[in-house]
C-alpha cells in the first residue's frame, strides 16, 4: 500500500486510462478504491424530484494487497456493505475509482465485467436467503460454470463436488436442497459456490453474523483455510470486532460513510487513535466477569445521525467526548499518524503526533482541499 | 449464590417454594406432523428478587420457548406444558388464563428480540405503553399518558414530551429497544425477562441498553432472566448462568464458576468458540464439531455426545444414558458422565491454556 500517499494525491496522479490487467504478485495491491462514494437519490412529488440524497459512503480510499485480509467494521448504517457491493459492481458507484488487478472497472460495462466475475467474488450474510430454494445444491454450485460457459476438466459435476469436500460438505450431498441444510452448512454451500470458479478477490459481507457461536468457529477456520490454500484475497465486512480482529491483517473503521481509521490488526486493536474506534472497542462485551467494572467504558450518547443530513465537518462530532469548536468546522483528513496506521481526527489518542502536526501534514499534501476536506485551520479560516 | 441454590427439597411436592421465581421439571412439547418436538424437556431452577439469570445456548436449545413459557404465551392448543412455575407463591402452569393475563405485563414483564416486529406499526408509541398501564392500572388518560412519558425519559429518549406522539417507525433501533423496555417496565414488574435484548442493535448502543437494563434492575429491585447467545452479554450482566443444549440445562453455576471452572465439554465448546478481544490473538478458533440436533430427532443418552470429544471416555454411557443435572460443586451443577476429577483436569490442563 502507498500508504505516505493522502488519498487526495492519488486522485490528482492516477490519471492513466485503464490498463489491461496484469499478473499481481504478493503483497501488491490487487484492489485499489479510492475516494469512492455512493449517493442515493431521495425524491418525492410527482416529477420524482431529487429533493435529497442519502450519503451512504462518501468518498473512502484504501487498498488491498494480494493475499491479506482487510477487515471492514462499523455499525449499521456506516456504508460498509454499500462499499462491497460497489466494489463487486453490484452498485454503480457515485463517483470515485476502482481499480482491480490494475485495471479500472469503475465503469466498465457488464459485458466487459462478466469475464472479471470470475476472479471478484461475494460471499452474502444470509444463508437462507441467498439460496435459491428450488435448486439442488448441485445446481447452485455448478451455476459459475454454466454461467461462464466453462468446461471441467472432467465435467463441472466432479468439479463441484470436490469444492463441496473442499469446505467441509458430502459431496453425495450434490443432488439435496437446501432446506435439508442447516445455517452452517449453507454458508458452506454460498462458499462453495463463491469458490467454484477460483477466484482471486472475495468480498464477504457478514459471512458469520447469520450462524451460532459454534458453527461461526468452524465457518472462520474454514475461511482462513481456503485463504492458505487458494491463495485468496479478502475484504471481510462484519460489525463484530472480536470476528474481525481474528480474521483480519488490516482493520478498516468507517462511520457514516467515511473511513475514520485504517490500520494493521494489532495497532488498531492495541493502540486505537480515532475516538470512534475506541468507544467501539470499549462497548464490546467482554466474556470475563473478573473483568465486569475494571474496564474503563466510554458511553456514547445517542444514535449515529442519518446519512441523509450528516454532521458537518468531523462526521463523530456530535457523540464525541473530545470535540472542540475546531471539529465542527474542519473536516479531519485521515492521514498517516504512525507507520501504516491512519486515522481522520483533529485530537487522535494513542499517539506521539499531535493534532496540529496531522493537519499540517495534511495542508502540505498537494490536493488535500480537492477530496473535499478543508486541509487546515487556515484554509477554513480564509473559506469563511 | 441464592439464585440457584438446590431446588431438591421442596420439588415435585408442589408445595409453594421461598424462591421468588421457581420453575420445576418444566417441559413443553409440540406435536407436530414429523413427530414431538421437545423444546423444553425437564427444566428447574430458581431465581430471587435483584438477581440476574443468564441463559445460554445455540438457537433451538429451548431458551426463548421457557420464557414465552413462564409468561404463559403459548398457546395451549398446540403445546403441551407441563411441570410447575411458581412467581411469588402462585403457581402458573395450572392457572387459568386470565389470572396470567392479569400477572402478565404487571408483575412480569417481556422485552423481546426484534423492537421493530414487537411493536404495533398503527400506533403510537405512546398510545401502546398507555394502553399497557391502564391495562393493569385504574387511571385517567391524562394520568397514564404522563406516566408514559415519564418512562420514556427514564429509559433515555430525548424530549419523551414530543417523542410519545411519534410512531415506532420513526425511532431507531435503540430508541425502539428502549420504549420497549419503557413499555415493560412501565407497571414495575417483578420479574422481566429480556429475550436476546441486544442481538439487533450495535454494539455501542448494545452498551447503553446493558447499562440501561442494569440500572433499572437497581432501582426497582426486580428479577431478570437475560437470555442470549452471547457470553459477553451474560459475562457483564447476569449473577448466575444457565447453559441450554437441546432442551435441558447442561450447567447451571454462578457467572464466575461458569466462565472460571466450567464443568461440561459443551461450555468448554462455547467458550472455545469466541474470537476474544482480551486475550491475544489465537490462530485459530476451537470450534465445536457438528451442528445443533433436531429436537424431533434428539440424540440419545447426553444430547451432546455426537460433538462432544470426549464421548469415548465413558465406557460407552454417553449414548445410552441421560446424565443428570447434579450438584457437583456448591452451586455449580452439571450434567456429564464424565468423572469430576477427570472433568477438572481436562479444563484446567487443555481448555484454559488454550482459551
Amino acid at each position: 500500500m502507498s500508504t505516505s500517499k493522502t488519498p487526495a494525491e492519488k486522485v490528482s496522479v492516477d490519471k492513466a486510462p485503464a490498463g489491461e490487467p496484469r499478473p499481481i504478485r504478493e503483497g501488491e495491491n490487487l484492489l485499489e478504491v479510492e475516494n469512492l462514494g455512493k449517493h442515493f437519490p431521495v425524491t418525492a412529488g410527482l416529477l420524482r424530484r431529487q429533493v435529497a440524497a442519502v450519503k451512504a459512503v462518501d468518498g473512502v480510499s484504501f487498498s488491498v494487497r494480494k493475499g491479506e485480509t482487510l477487515g471492514l467494521v462499523g455499525e449499521s448504517g456506516c456504508g460498509k456493505s454499500t462499499t462491497g457491493r460497489m466494489i463487486m459492481r453490484l452498485l454503480d458507484p457515485s463517483f470515485g475509482k476502482i481499480t482491480f488487478e490494475g485495471q479500472d472497472i469503475t465503469k466498465m460495462s457488464q459485458r466487459r465485467l462478466r469475464p472479471l466475475r470470475r476472479d471478484l467474488q461475494m460471499i452474502f450474510q444470509d444463508p437462507y436467503s441467498s439460496l435459491n430454494p428450488r435448486k439442488t445444491v448441485g445446481a447452485i454450485v455448478g451455476a459459475p460454470f454454466r454461467l461462464q460457459n466453462l468446461e471441467a476438466e472432467q465435467g463441472v459435476k466432479k468439479a463441484v463436488q470436490e469444492i463441496l469436500e473442499l469446505v467441509g460438505l458430502n459431496p453425495e450431498h450434490y443432488n439435496r436442497y437446501p432446506h435439508e441444510f442447516s445455517g452452517g452448512q449453507r454458508q458452506r454451500i454460498g462458499i462453495a459456490r463463491t469458490l467454484a470458479l477460483k477466484p482471486k478477490l472475495i468480498i464477504a459481507d457478514e459471512p458469520v453474523s447469520a450462524l451460532d457461536v459454534s458453527v461461526q468457529a468452524q465457518v472462520v477456520n474454514l475461511l482462513e483455510d481456503l485463504q492458505d490454500e487458494l491463495d485468496l484475497t479478502y475484504v471481510v465486512i462484519a460489525h463484530d470486532l472480536s470476528v474481525v480482529r481474528h480474521i483480519s491483517d488490516r482493520v478498516a473503521v468507517m462511520y457514516l460513510g467515511k473511513i475514520v481509521e485504517l490500520a494493521d490488526r494489532t495497532d488498531l486493536y492495541e493502540r486505537p487513535m480515532h475516538p470512534y474506534t475506541n468507544a467501539l472497542l470499549s462497548a464490546v462485551p467482554i466474556p470475563d466477569p473478573a473483568q465486569r467494572g475494571e474496564r474503563k467504558r466510554i458511553r456514547l450518547q445517542g444514535d449515529v445521525p442519518s446519512p441523509l443530513d450528516p454532521p458537518p465537518a468531523c462526521r463523530f462530532h456530535t457523540r464525541c467526548w473530545k470535540a472542540q469548536d475546531i471539529c465542527k468546522q474542519v473536516e479531519p483528513p485521515l492521514v498517516e499518524l504512525s507507520p501504516g496506521h491512519q486515522a481522520a481526527c483533529h485530537f487522535p489518542e494513542n499517539t506521539t503526533v499531535s493534532a496540529t502536526d496531522a493537519v499540517a501534514k495534511a495542508a502540505v499534501a498537494p490536493g488535500a482541499a480537492a477530496a473535499g476536506d478543508a486541509g487546515s485551520a487556515s484554509a477554513a479560516d480564509s473559506a469563511e | 449464590m441464592t439464585g440457584t441454590a438446590p431446588a431438591a427439597d421442596t420439588a415435585g411436592t408442589g408445595e409453594a417454594p421461598t424462591a421468588f421465581l421457581e420453575v420445576r421439571d418444566l417441559k413443553i412439547h409440540f406435536p407436530t406432523d414429523d413427530g414431538l418436538v421437545k423444546s423444553v424437556d425437564g427444566l428447574s431452577f430458581q431465581l430471587e428478587r435483584g438477581r440476574t439469570l443468564g441463559i445460554v445456548g445455540e438457537s433451538g436449545s429451548g431458551k426463548s420457548v421457557t420464557s414465552l413459557g413462564i409468561l404463559g404465551l403459548h398457546n395451549k392448543r398446540n403445546a403441551n406444558v407441563s411441570g410447575e412455575i411458581w412467581l411469588d407463591g402462585k403457581e402458573l402452569v395450572g392457572a387459568s388464563q386470565s389470572e396470567v393475563r392479569r400477572l402478565r405485563g404487571r408483575d412480569m414483564a417481556m422485552i423481546f428480540q426484534d423492537p421493530l416486529s414487537s411493536m404495533h406499526p398503527f400506533y403510537t408509541v405512546g398510545q401502546q405503553i398507555i394502553e399497557a398501564y391502564r391495562v393493569h392500572n385504574d387511571v385517567s388518560k391524562q394520568v397514564a399518558r404522563k406516566h408514559a412519558i415519564d418512562m420514556l425519559g427514564k429509559v433515555g429518549i430525548p424530549r419523551p414530551d414530543q417523542r410519545v406522539d411519534d410512531y415506532p417507525h420513526q425511532f431507531s433501533g435503540g430508541m425502539r429497544q428502549r420504549a420497549m423496555i419503557a413499555m415493560a417496565l412501565s407497571c414495575d414488574p417483578e420479574l422481566l425477562i429480556a429475550d436476546e435484548p441486544t442481538t439487533a442493535l450495535d454494539v455501542t448502543v448494545q452498551a447503553q441498553i446493558l447499562d440501561l437494563i442494569r440500572d433499572l434492575q437497581q432501582e426497582f429491585n426486580s428479577a431478570v432472566i437475560m437470555i442470549t447467545h452471547d457470553l459477553g452479554v451474560v459475562a457483564e450482566l447476569a449473577d448466575d448462568i444457565l447453559v441450554m443444549y437441546a432442551g435441558r440445562a447442561v450447567e447451571q453455576a454462578s457467572v464466575d464458576a461458569t466462565f472460571h471452572r466450567p464443568l461440561h465439554p459443551y461450555t468448554w465448546g462455547l467458550l472455545g468458540s469466541m474470537p476474544r478481544l482480551d486475550r491475544d490473538r489465537s490462530e485459530r478458533l476451537l470450534p465445536i464439531t457438528g451442528s445443533p440436533p433436531s429436537l424431533i430427532n434428539v440424540p440419545s443418552g447426553c444430547a451432546f455426545h455426537p460433538r462432544c470429544p470426549y464421548r469415548d471416555l465413558n465406557e460407552g454411557k454417553s449414548e445410552t444414558k441421560r446424565p443428570e443435572l447434579v450438584e457437583v460443586e456448591p452451586g455449580h451443577k452439571a450434567a456429564c458422565h464424565l468423572p469430576l476429577g477427570r472433568r477438572r483436569e481436562i479444563w484446567t490442563d487443555e481448555i484454559r491454556p488454550k482459551l
